[in-house]
């Protein structure tokens, strides 16, 4: 149907958007700030590509053993998280994506520096756009369900003041390590596609400047909305493809991007406030 | 209702209330009432679990709560109308008032609550689906207040709710105290607007830097010499 690379290009958007998800369920919902989100990512990759090289077992059987093994890590590594706020919260997250990678990089078992490789998808490139597709689409009717839900109700109360959300009944820390569990494991969703996509893997993957990469797709789009991370990650996913010469300065672009847009557009892109909004309303007010 | 037997809470190695104890009958409408600092806030945040006490007890319906979390002391029925109101700033104020009734999901009876808030402070409906943050400083206490009223709470904890309101509003908060005293809502108030406080209230404690100096109705103490210099204005 497509050409191979605009497969390719449109499969990592899919991951991509996944991603953007995952880290909004965390960080715009629940407003606990992670800056490591590329760690559970990592995990959910090296699950996988474990899974199927080491144990020989088949995709859809390492999907949700990898689900719910990043969800339980996920979940595990929050503990730390629940002590900390804010930029102190931002900097453990920082130092959760450097340790997970290193492990992944000095543990001989993950395979080191070679990484893992040969994981076999049992379809074809075509096939595995669709299955990509078809599980961002349930991803985002999961994303509207839950912000909808009396869940997403508690986790906002608590990115909103988590002294009022205790006062009104809200057991705070099991709805943040719920918020971690709940994107880990779509992270690990995420990292399961991304190994078998890729079909070789390696610690370099999954470092902090793609943590950025995925903060910088969620506030870009709008963070804590629904449609925010989808935006986001199509639109940066797509812009380093479409401007070729700004691959190598992406991590650059992104940071710069992620300082301009929290300074002059915290709502996101197309957020109440946003530049392009007011624009087009001033517009058609003048028609 | 509510016990507190010699309760010390530090901040640090300052000690912002020395061995306090008082108690709130079910039905009752107690204030605490004493100067910027006496600790008054401190005993609220106490008894909600914000705050922990290094000595003294918390008794609520005769169980032991002193080591409680907050959420679960909630749970049981208590509630607090927190200083500064602590809004949720970018929900609206129909999703401010639904976390309220966090602590009991059942839809019917939360439909009633919603209509019943609505009833007692109309403005709150007509500004129901606009962001909190955008309403004025009276209406903000108004949906707090209603926040609190969502879980149906046995013991209502308010601290210096009329604090920076115009007077128009002040009025409006004490009626709305008064109404829920007549209801049989058991409250206790902390109130730097002393004279309002005896006003309503059944019976007072006075503090001051951390202790309770004096205790009775709140009629007695409000023409007591003393309070009336120290806290009336003469």
């Amino acid at each position: 149907m497509f050409g191979g690379y605009t497969l390719t290009v449109a499969i990592n958007i899919g991951i991509y958007i996944i991603l953007a998800i995952s880290l909004n369920v965390i960080t715009g919902y629940a407003g606990q700030i992670s800056l490591g989100h590329a760690a559970f990512w990592g995990i959910g990759a090296y699950c996988s590509a474990l899974l199927a090289t080491k144990a020989g077992l088949p995709f859809w059987v390492v999907l949700p053993l990898t689900i719910a093994l990043t969800t339980l890590i996920g979940s595990l590594l929050a503990i730390p998280c629940l002590r900390v706020r804010e930029d102190f919260l931002a900097i453990t997250t920082i130092g959760i994506n450097f340790v997970v990678q290193a492990v992944f990089l000095y543990v001989p078992f993950f395979g080191g520096a070679m990484g893992i490789g040969g994981i076999q998808a049992p379809f074809g490139m075509s096939s595995f756009f669709w299955i990509t597709w078809g599980f961002v689409l349930l991803c985002v009717v999961l994303d509207r369900w839950l912000v909808r839900s009396w869940i997403g109700l508690a986790l906002e109360s608590i990115r909103e003041d988590e002294t009022a959300a205790a006062i009104s009944g809200i057991d705070v820390v099991k709805f943040k390590v719920l918020a971690f569990a709940i994107g880990s494991g779509l992270a690990g969703l995420a990292g399961h596609l991304y190994a078998y996509f890729m079909t070789f893997i390696s610690a370099d993957d999954f470092g902090f400047p793609q943590s950025i990469v995925i903060l910088s797709m969620i506030v870009f789009g709008g963070i804590g909305t629904l449609r925010g991370p989808v935006l986001g990650a199509i639109i940066l996913g797509l812009a380093p493809e479409l401007f070729r010469p700004i691959m190598e300065y992406r991590t650059l672009i992104y940071g710069a991007l992620l300082i301009f847009m929290m300074r002059f557009q915290p709502g996101g892109i197309l957020g109440e406030e946003s530049l392009i909004l007011r624009t087009f309303r001033g517009v058609r007010q003048r028609a | 209702m509510l016990r507190v037997e010699g309760i010390e809470v530090f901040y640090g190695e300052f000690q912002a209330v020395s061995g306090v104890s008082f108690q709130v009958q079910e039905g009752e409408l107690v204030a605490i009432i004493g100067a910027n600092g006496a600790g008054k806030s401190t005993i609220l945040r106490a008894i909600m679990g914000l705050q922990r006490c290094r000595s003294g007890r918390i008794v609520f319906r005769d169980r032991d709560i002193t080591a409680m979390p907050t959420h679960q002391r909630a749970r049981l029925g208590i509630t607090l109308v927190p200083e500064g109101r602590r809004l949720f700033p970018d929900l609206t104020v129909e999703q401010n008032l639904l976390i309220g009734a966090y602590r009991r999901i059942d839809p019917a009876e939360m439909e009633e609550d919603l209509e019943r808030i609505y009833g007692l402070f109309p403005v709150l409906k007509e500004r129901r689906s606009q962001i909190a943050k955008t309403l004025s400083g009276g209406e903000q206490q108004m949906l707090a207040i209603g926040r609190a009223l969502m879980s149906r709470p046995q013991l209502i904890l308010m601290d210096e709710v009329s604090l920076g309101l115009m007077p128009k509003y002040v009025d409006e908060v004490f009626r709305t105290i008064e109404g829920l005293h007549r209801e049989g809502v058991t409250l206790l108030l902390v109130e730097q607007n002393a004279r309002k406080a005896l006003a309503i209230a059944d019976r007072g404690y006075v503090l001051e830097t951390g202790r309770v100096v004096m205790e009775g109705e709140a009629a007695r103490l409000a023409s007591d010499p003393r309070v009336k210099k120290a806290y009336l204005g003469g």
